[in-house]
Parts: C-alpha cells; sequence; structure tokens
C-alpha cells in the first residue's frame, strides 16, 4: 500500500505540472504567444527548491504550507485512480466522500495560518478572498454529493464510480453535475473566480510572503490538489476511468473547458462570485436534488 | 594595456573575449544541473526606475514573448530572482533598488539596462542620479543604449543565462557578500547616516 501511494503521489505531481504548463501552453496561444515549455512549472519548482529562504515569521508561518501539502495529499490518497482496479487505490477503501470534502477545506485553512502569522496585507487580503469564496464554492459542490449519495445509497467513491457503467452521473444527473462543474471552475482558481491571487489587485496575493522553498511546496502542493480535484470531477460524475490512457483523457478533458472558460472571461469581484455562486449554480444543484 | 581609444576598446574587448582570460567551468555535475535549472527560470522583479522601464512591459507581450526563455514576472522580491534596474537612477531611487535587492533571496542577479548605469548617459552631470551603478550593487549584465530596444534586452537575458549555465562569471550577489564593505562605503557616501540597515542591525532590532 506503501508503494501504491506514493505512485499516487508520483502521478499527481508529474501531471499537475504538465497541467500547468499545458495551462501556461494554451493561454499563450490564446494571447498569440507561442509560450513557455511544457515542463516550465516543473523547472520553476526545482529552481525555488535550491533557493535560500530568508524571512522567518515563526514556526506557524512555515508549518502553514506543509499543513496545505497534507491537505492535498491524504484529499489525493482517498480518492481511488481507477475504475475497479486493485493498483493505485492509496487509502480509499478507508474513507468516503464525506471525508474527502471535508479534507479538502484543509488546503486554505493551512495557507490562512500561515499568512495570518505573517501579517503582510496583501497576504491577508488574499486569504480573506479566499475564504470568502470558499462558501460560495462549497454550497454547490456539497449539495451536488449529497444529490450523488443519496441517489447511490453510498458516500463510497468507489460505489458512485461503479455504478456508472449503463450512464454517467453527469447525464442521468445533468443539474447536480452542471452545479458541481462551475464549482470545480473555481476550485481551480481560474477566471472568472481567481479573487485570491489577483494579479492586478493583490499582487501575489496568499503566495506574497512565501519565499525559497516554502514556495515551492506551496507550488507543489497546488499541482497535486488540482490533479486531485480532477480526478474526483471524474469518479464521480463521468464514470471514472478502466485505464490511466481514459484517465489522462478525462481529465484533459475537464481541465481543458476549465483552463477555456478562464481565458474568455473577466474576473469577479469577490462579492460578485459569492452572490453568483450562491445563486446560480446552488439553485441549479438544488433543482437537480430535487429530481434525485 | 590598450589605451583609451577606440582601437583601444577594440582590443580590450578582444582581451576579454579571449578564452584563457575567462572563468573556466570547473564544476561537479551536480553544479551544473543546479545552473541549468536557475538558468532556464527566471522570475523578474517588477520594479522599474527610469525611464527604461517603458521598454520591459513589451517584452513580456505577443510580439516578443519572453516567457519562451522561462522569464516572468513577480510581485514580490521575495520570490524574484532578477532586478533590472531599468535607466537612470536618482538617490532617491537607489534608495528602494538597494533595500528591493537586499530583500531577494539568493541566487539573485542584476540587469543595467540602458547607458545611465554604465556612466550616467545622458544624465553625466546631474547632482542627484548615480553614475555608475556598479559602485553600489554587482551588475551581471549591462545593456547599453539610450534607450535599448526589448530584442536587446531579450538578448541580455539570453546572455545571462549562457553566463548563469556554463559559470562563465562569478555571481554578483557572491561578490556583494564577499566585498560588502566596499558597496556599503559607496552607499554611505550618498545616503550617510540614512544607509539601509546592515544585517547585524537588523538582528539586533528584531531581538528588542
Amino acid at each position: 500500500m506503501f508503494l501504491d501511494s506514493l505512485a499516487m503521489i508520483a502521478l499527481a505531481y508529474i501531471f499537475g505540472f504538465l497541467y500547468y504548463g499545458l495551462y501556461r501552453n494554451i493561454s499563450a496561444r490564446v494571447h498569440g504567444r507561442f509560450g513557455p515549455s511544457l515542463a516550465q512549472s516543473f523547472f520553476d519548482s526545482i529552481k525555488l527548491f535550491l533557493k535560500e529562504n530568508s524571512t522567518n515569521f515563526g514556526w506557524m508561518f512555515y508549518a502553514g504550507p506543509i499543513i496545505m501539502m497534507i491537505g492535498a495529499i491524504t484529499t489525493l490518497l482517498f480518492i481511488p485512480y481507477l475504475n475497479g482496479s486493485e493498483h493505485l487505490v492509496g487509502l480509499s477503501q478507508y474513507g468516503n466522500l464525506i471525508l474527502v470534502l471535508y479534507l479538502m477545506v484543509l488546503e486554505p485553512l493551512g495557507n490562512a495560518m500561515g499568512i495570518g502569522s505573517n501579517g503582510n496585507p496583501f497576504g491577508v487580503m488574499g486569504i480573506t478572498r479566499g475564504l470568502t469564496r470558499l462558501i460560495g464554492l462549497e454550497l454547490p459542490f456539497y449539495i451536488a454529493a449529497i444529490g450523488l449519495m443519496i441517489a447511490n445509497h453510498s458516500a463510497d467513491i468507489g460505489v458512485i464510480m461503479t455504478n456508472q457503467s449503463e450512464g454517467y452521473n453527469a447525464f442521468t444527473h445533468p443539474l447536480l453535475f452542471i452545479g458541481a462543474f462551475i464549482s470545480f471552475l473555481g476550485f481551480m482558481g481560474k477566471s472568472p473566480f481567481d479573487v485570491v491571487g489577483a494579479p492586478q489587485e493583490v499582487y501575489s496575493g496568499p503566495a506574497t510572503e512565501f519565499s525559497g522553498k516554502f514556495f515551492a511546496i506551496a507550488l507543489s502542493q497546488s499541482a497535486i490538489f488540482s490533479f486531485a480535484k480532477l480526478l474526483l470531477m471524474v469518479n464521480l460524475f463521468l464514470g471514472g476511468a478502466q485505464s490511466l490512457v481514459e484517465l489522462v483523457a478525462k481529465t484533459f478533458v475537464l481541465f481543458l473547458v476549465a483552463v477555456l472558460v478562464g481565458n474568455v472571461y473577466a474576473r469577479f469581484t469577490t462579492a460578485q462570485s459569492v452572490e453568483f455562486l450562491v445563486r446560480v449554480p446552488t439553485g441549479i444543484a438544488l433543482v437537480g436534488l430535487l429530481f434525485v | 594595456m590598450p589605451e583609451n581609444t577606440q582601437e583601444g576598446f577594440i582590443d580590450q574587448q578582444k582581451v576579454l573575449d579571449n578564452e584563457e582570460y575567462s572563468i573556466k567551468n570547473t564544476q561537479s555535475i551536480i553544479q551544473k544541473a543546479v545552473d541549468w535549472f536557475r538558468a532556464r527560470s527566471m522570475f523578474v522583479l517588477a520594479y522599474g526606475t527610469g525611464c527604461g522601464a517603458i521598454e520591459m512591459p513589451p517584452i513580456f507581450t505577443s510580439r516578443y514573448d519572453i516567457e519562451r526563455l522561462g522569464v516572468v514576472g513577480v510581485a514580490t522580491p521575495r520570490q524574484a530572482d532578477i532586478l533590472i534596474v531599468s535607466g537612470y537612477c536618482s538617490y532617491k531611487t537607489l534608495k528602494r533598488v538597494i533595500r528591493s535587492y537586499e530583500q531577494m533571496n539568493e541566487p539573485k542577479y542584476v540587469i543595467g539596462l540602458g547607458s545611465c548605469t554604465i556612466n550616467g548617459g545622458m544624465y553625466w552631470d546631474s547632482y542627484n542620479t548615480i553614475k555608475k551603478l556598479d559602485e553600489y550593487l554587482p551588475v551581471d549584465m549591462y545593456i547599453n543604449g539610450c534607450m535599448p530596444r526589448p530584442e536587446a534586452l531579450i538578448e541580455g537575458f539570453v546572455k545571462l543565462q549562457d553566463n548563469i549555465r556554463n559559470a562563465k562569471s562569478e555571481a554578483g550577489y557572491i561578490q556583494y557578500r564577499e566585498n560588502n564593505a566596499f558597496y556599503r562605503a559607496n552607499q554611505e557616501k550618498i545616503f550617510g547616516k540614512n544607509t539601509t540597515p546592515t544585517f547585524e542591525e537588523n538582528f539586533a532590532g528584531m531581538n528588542q
């Protein structure tokens, strides 16, 4: 099980950075540029691991990125990679969807803990925006998850995944899927919901005060965490995957939609994004819940 | 030593270009790999000092697209590798430049953009701008011109990457650390008592 878990983390790390490289490349093409190489984000993270740390704000500041990393890895380990396979399952037999939803909140909380102790106004502003947005993001996603749990009479991700053999949940419960998908776009941190690290407003946002190795940890956890979120969406709504190739294809399609939506739409303000998320996707998901 | 005539400068350039005089790359494989990653990924501090700052935004646009080379802008000195001193630097600005530079984490590099950073340029007789940036901060790459085009800036980046990758010259931050007394003495000539605090002074302030 240890090797299995290690392989899951390694795959998420590689695919997370590859997808982030693709995000930069696709955005560059949308802008009419060529963009960096696919592995550029990986180079950035290695370089940051080789840089020194200079600022010291006490142990709570350093614990922040580590808790974020723990949140990302534990979330990942409780989501099975493949449908009906013995490999790449991690700890998923011991946990369920409720636990995963709970662990997904650990990342912003760890972030808030680290940022809160450094006192940088831009960081505090960024994380306040992030936690405010989180309220809006969680409502539709939780409602969609509750709908799926009721429909499948189970909170086990593996059961929800295998029950989709006759039709994906995205088609049998379309309203739940739309609600969860809009929320997922926000979880990916792209426009129009990128209020947290909005470059023209709060500079680097929560990452402003992180440097060197701790910034590299924050970058790596965001790569792993975004792959975990893609994986969760594929498992819940797109029937999981029989093989790694199918998994990459399905996660890539989801990722591509998120990137293209992010490139097309302008940014909501914090109040607008919460208002939109509470009204539109939550409303859609609630209507979907009635049909379950 | 060649004289300071045009021919003399050309002779000096030949001496500099001669491989016998350049630093040999005698690093271990690990150090070479580390340098390769450092050259491949450069975060530029978004800070403009003089009129040259207007030449920096175009390199990030679709026309020049410096992100191809792994160069991106960052908003905070904590994460930055490169400080571009873009053009003339008044005494007032120099203080902020030094503070930003000292907040950056090693390894860090300085690019002097424009003639003003080399010899004062058109501000050669100004009472409140510095003439030679190298006296106050270690410069890793000069790009001459008034103003240099964005292409020149890109070439400067490429050459700096080559220098880092092949360890062609000693990095400026090491010189700043080792010859700190020289740089601080020059800074104190301008600022007097208002010079930025040394590491020890900062540390003493934190303990109080």
